[in-house]
Order: C-alpha cells, then structure tokens, then sequence
C-alpha cells in the first residue's frame, strides 16, 4: 500500500512549522547577545538612545527605591531630605510598628485566603467551561459565547452595586468566600478562552483513546485534559494572582462594615484615614505589601511577559 | 465499538453538524452542562445579574441599604441629568482619556521599537524595569504618590532644584494638577504592559520585511512609516481599546490619590458612583445606579467604536490576520 505523498508531508510541514514559529516566539521576548556595548561606542546615535533609555528607568524605579528609604527614615526626614534616598540611621521600627499596631499581619492573611480562593475558583471552574467550549458542540454555545463577547469589557463600577446587593442577600456580605465570589465567580473570561483555544488544538485522539479503555468524561478531564493545559493553567494563575492581589473596589466595598476583613490594598487606605501623620509606619507597611508581587515577578518574570504577550497575539 | 457508537461519539466533537433532534442532544450532552454549571450559575449571578439589575435599579429610589426601593421613573436621570457633579465627573473621565490613553499607547509604542532594536543593549532588564510599577498594587501606589507629589517630597524638590518651578508645590492638593497628577501616574503605573503589547506585534512583522526594506534603500523613517505602522494598525486599534477600558477603571490609583478632590477636581465617574452609592452619609443606591448605566453605555460605546474600528482596519491592511 502506498501512502499518499501529502499526508506524510504535511505533518512534517507542520512539525517544521511548530518549529519555527517556537523559534521566533522563543527569541522575541529574550533579550538578544549584547553585542549592543560594543556597537555603542562606535555609533553615537546608538548610544544616545542607549542613554535616554536609561535615564527613563530610572525614573521608572525611582518611586520604588524611594519608599524603601522612607521606610527606614524619621518622619521629619521623609519631608526634609527631598531625593535623598539614604537615611541617616535606619529605623527599623517603622516596620515592626506597621506590623503588629495596625493589623497588617490580618490583612496580610486576608490577601492570601482571598487571592488563593479566587485563583482556585477561576482555575477550576474556567479549565471545566473552557474544555467543554473548546472541544464540543452543544446547544447555546454560541449564546454563551455572545454573552462573554458582550461582558468582556464590562466596567468593575458598573457591577458593584449589584454585587453587594446579591451578596448581602444571600448572607455573604462580611466573609472571606463573599469577598472570592465577588472576585472570581462572574468575569474572567480571557482565562475561559484561552483554555478553550488550547484545548481545541489538541488531538482527538486522546479522547477516543482514553474512551475505549473505558474512562469517564470527568477522568477524561481531569486525569488527561487538564495536566495536558499546565501551560495555560500557569498563565490563568499568575495573570489572576496579580489582578487578586491589587484588586481594589470590591474588597474595599464589601468590608467597609468589617474592618477586620480588610486586604493589604484595601488596609492601606485606612492606614492613611487612621494614622494620618504616620508617614513612615505607611512606607514600612507599603513595602511589606509590595515585596510578594515583586518577589513572584521577578522569579517569574519571563513567564508573565510571555504569558501577556500570548494572549495579546491571539 | 460499532461504526454506529463511533459517530454518536465523534458527532460531538465540533466540525461535524448533528441530525440529532433536540430533545436527545440535550440528554445526551448533560454531562457538558455539567461542566458548564460553575461558569453559568457563577457568571449569570455575578456579571449577568448586575448587568440586567443596574438598569432595574436606576429607577427606583433607594436610600441606604434598605431591602429594595421604590420605582420612581426615570427620576434618576433627570437628576443626574441636571447634577453639575455628576458632569464634573463625566468631563473628568473624558479628559483623562483623552490625555492618558494617547498618551500611554504613544510612549508604550516608541519604547517598544527601542527596546525591539537588536542594537540596544541590556533590553531584558530595562524590559523588566519598565514592567515593574504593572505588577504592583494601584491602591498601594496611589497612597505613596500622595508623599511623592507632596510639596516637600522629592519631585516637587527635584523641579525646583532644576529652577522649573518657583516654589514647593504639592501637585494632588491643587485643583489645577490633580487630575493631570493622576494621568501622569496612570501612565507611569500601567507603560509596561502596554508596551508588551508593542513588543508582541512589533514581533509579528517578519524579519524578512524588515530585510527587504534594507535591501531597497529604505531610511528607518521610511520604513517605519510605511512598512511598519501600517501592518501595526489593526494593533493599534485592539491595543487602545484595552488601554481605553483600563482608563475607565483607574478607581483605585484616583481614590487612594486623591480622592476626587480637591474640591471634585479629579473626581472620575467611578469614584462619583462609590461615593454616592457606599461614601455619603446618606447611600442612594438607585441614583448611583443611573449614574453607573450612562458610563457603562459609555464604556461600551468607546468598545464598540473601536470594534467597528478595528474590523475597518483589518479590512484596509488586506492580509492580516
């Protein structure tokens, strides 16, 4: 039996091109040999160029170096040194007093427990609705994905005051699962999607494979389908960690009666209104808040840029 | 399996249009709904719900947190209609648009074709640089801008250091600059993803277009214009579209800011919706809701140009994508 010549080459053409397009996706985000120091020198335009963007860097990260300072500085200093950045001796109280006086170990508590819920419930159920949007047809796709399309921008402020109404109704007004709900229930329909078009372009015969040995839908899923999508999930993770984390109408909102319920976004607001004139506590506490974002993003730097960029080119 | 079972099975899989009926789809895809069911009941409660309940609950009076209000009409927007603050804070979102997002999109766009540049050293980290305020808390950020721009801090310094400025001046307690301080930041804050976005469609031109530019004698002026910019349009288009609704949503940079003040200088719509809704003594939960209707057609309005716009675009420039 021979095979027609075209269905061997074009798993291959494919194959080739997989390969290609992996490659140029692959170089885009790096940053390219610095051969640049070398050209610099020998091209003054280049090094102009090189020289403003740095400068504008610096003006980038400046805020960030700032408060670090201030967090180890008296309050009079913060006001009297303008751009100075080293403090004369560094208080390291500011940081134990914006700890433990003002509660921010409870709103650190609260960050995690709400974005953990969040993440996990856009994980679950986007990966499920995503699966089945994907890789079926059914009745009222196409409804449901109109209704996505038609929401997709939808305004945060537009939603809130029925959001709080729902959830005081159902008497989940001043708990941490009203708060992830509230988050992570409605919305979100870019994590939907990009698992739908993840797992659209997977073979069918995984399913067919897996069916004959007798596996449910479910273990299907769960056992085949979702380990397959890590990728997607880890994109879907870090990209709702960061919306989760700095989130801050909803959780302002709903704990507005409930202070003890508050966020780090949300704590430091009350930080102002309550301490008014502790400036340096506030810059201590900032950086507290700020150092877990940071720390993710560094580590995973170049999976957040790849993950945005992704979802953009789709 | 029979060649029976075998199409029942692959008849769900999309491509191949069911002769089904009705009735036996849908018993025989429960299992999909299932699936389905945390996204339906999650997104019906949470996004549909309030969609729908908005426009309900802009015609009633409802005062505080009273268990339901009474219908009054389109009272509410005659109200807002006539309300000086209510179109403060319309105008105020307007201006901030139209400074902050060109303004975003336009610097995100030039940072981008330097940092794309094979001759530019160290792009990684200045990538990186620039990416950093993005992941950072906007509540957090508003509250340590209100110390920047304050007339001791450092930038107020920094200008009359450089004789730009005659004497101290705090930016987010004057009328003048307060909303211009919450561009500025906006801009700050949220330049690093926008130019990601950059990064990836400028990474969706084919070297070889680039190279055969070279080869005819194409300036870098001339190539941008007229090779570059071109096949960046449908780009543009999705790019401000994003950065256009991220305006509208700069609550929690302008509330920790400055509150809207002073004096309702750069009181935004969100922040006149929170503040009549949870902020005043006295809660009106019915007129804030007229008030979040007209900026959500507003919201969908800009979508919808710019959907329109971007349709047009893709259109014009033929072979893309």
């Amino acid at each position: 039996m021979t095979t027609p010549p075209t269905t061997t080459t074009a798993p291959a053409a494919a194959a080739q091109n997989a390969g290609r397009n992996q490659r140029v996706r692959g170089r885009a985000l790096r940053p390219d040999r610095p051969d640049g120091l070398r050209t610099l020198i020998r091209r003054p335009g280049s090094l102009m160029i090189f020289a403003g963007l740095l400068i504008l860097a610096l003006i980038w990260i400046y805020p960030f170096i700032w408060l670090v300072s201030a967090s180890l500085k008296t309050q009079p200093e913060i006001f009297g040194s303008g751009l100075g950045l080293i403090p004369e001796t560094p208080v390291w109280e500011n940081y134990t007093r914006a700890w433990t006086v003002v509660g921010f170990d409870r709103y650190f508590l609260n960050s995690v427990i709400i974005t953990g819920g969040t993440v996990a419930l856009i994980v679950i159920r986007s990966a499920l609705a995503g699966y089945v949007l994907g890789r079926y047809d059914f009745i009222g796709k196409k409804l449901l994905i109109g209704i996505f399309l038609i929401t997709f921008f939808l305004p945060e402020g537009y939603t809130i005051i029925p959001v709080v109404q729902l959830t005081d109704q159902i008497g989940l007004l001043n708990t941490h699962l009203g708060v992830i709900l509230g988050l992570g229930a409605g919305g979100q329909v870019a994590a939907t999607l990009l698992y739908a078009g993840y797992f659209r372009g997977l073979p069918k015969e995984l399913e067919e494979c897996a069916r004959l040995d007798g596996a449910g839908h479910l273990r299907i899923f769960a056992q085949i389908m979702l380990p397959l999508a890590w990728p997607i999930t880890a994109t879907v993770i870090i990209l709702n960690f960061l919306f989760a984390w700095n989130v801050y109408l909803l959780p302002l909102v709903f704990t507005l009666s409930e202070p003890a319920l508050r966020t780090l976004a949300v704590g430091m607001s009350a930080f102002i209104g309550e301490y008014s004139t502790d400036w340096s506590g506030l810059a201590a506490a900032a950086t507290i808040s700020l150092i877990p974002v940071m720390a993710i993003f560094i580590t995973l730097q170049r999976k957040f840029v790849d993950s945005i960029a992704g979802a953009v080119k789709q | 399996m029979t060649a029976l079972d075998e199409s029942r099975e692959l008849s769900t899989m999309s491509a191949r249009p069911s002769k089904l009926g009705l009735w036996r789809r849908l018993r025989r895809d429960w299992w999909i709904y299932l699936f389905l069911l945390p996204t339906i009941v999650g997104y019906g409660a949470y996004t549909v719900y309030p969609l729908v309940a908005s426009w309900w609950f802009a015609f009633l009076d409802w005062p505080g947190f009273a268990d339901s209000g009474t219908f009054i009409g389109v009272e509410n927007f005659q109200r807002l209609v006539g309300d000086d603050l209510f179109w403060n804070a319309f105008t105020n979102s307007l201006i901030f648009l139209v400074l902050a997002v060109p303004l975003r999109v336009g610097l995100a766009l030039l940072l981008a074709i330097l940092l794309n540049r094979k001759r530019t050293p160290f792009k990684g980290l200045l990538r990186t640089l620039f990416f950093l305020p993005v992941v950072t808390t906007g509540a957090i950020i508003g509250v340590v801008f209100t110390l920047l721009l304050d007339a001791g801090g450092p930038i107020s310094v920094a200008l009359v250091g450089a004789g730009l400025l005659d004497s101290p001046a705090n930016f987010v307690a004057s009328t003048d600059t307060s909303l211009l301080a919450g561009v500025a930041v906006w801009v700050w804050k949220w330049l690093g993803i926008t130019m990601i976005y950059w990064l990836a469609a400028l990474q969706t031109i084919p070297d070889e277009v680039h190279e055969a530019a070279m080869i005819d004698g194409a300036k870098p002026w001339q190539e941008f214009t007229r090779i570059t910019m071109p096949l960046l349009i449908p780009f543009l288009v999705i790019i401000t579209l994003i950065d256009t609704v991220g305006a509208l949503n700069v609550f929690d940079l302008m509330y920790t800011m400055t509150g809207g003040g002073p004096s309702f200088s750069s009181e935004v719509i969100e922040i006149f919706i929170f503040r009549t809704a949870f902020g005043a003594t006295v809660p009106q939960l019915g007129y804030a809701s007229a008030a979040a209707v007209l900026f959500g057609i507003l919201t969908m309005g800009i979508a919808l140009a710019q959907a329109v716009g971007l349709r047009w675009a893709r259109r014009a420039t033929g072979a893309m994508k």
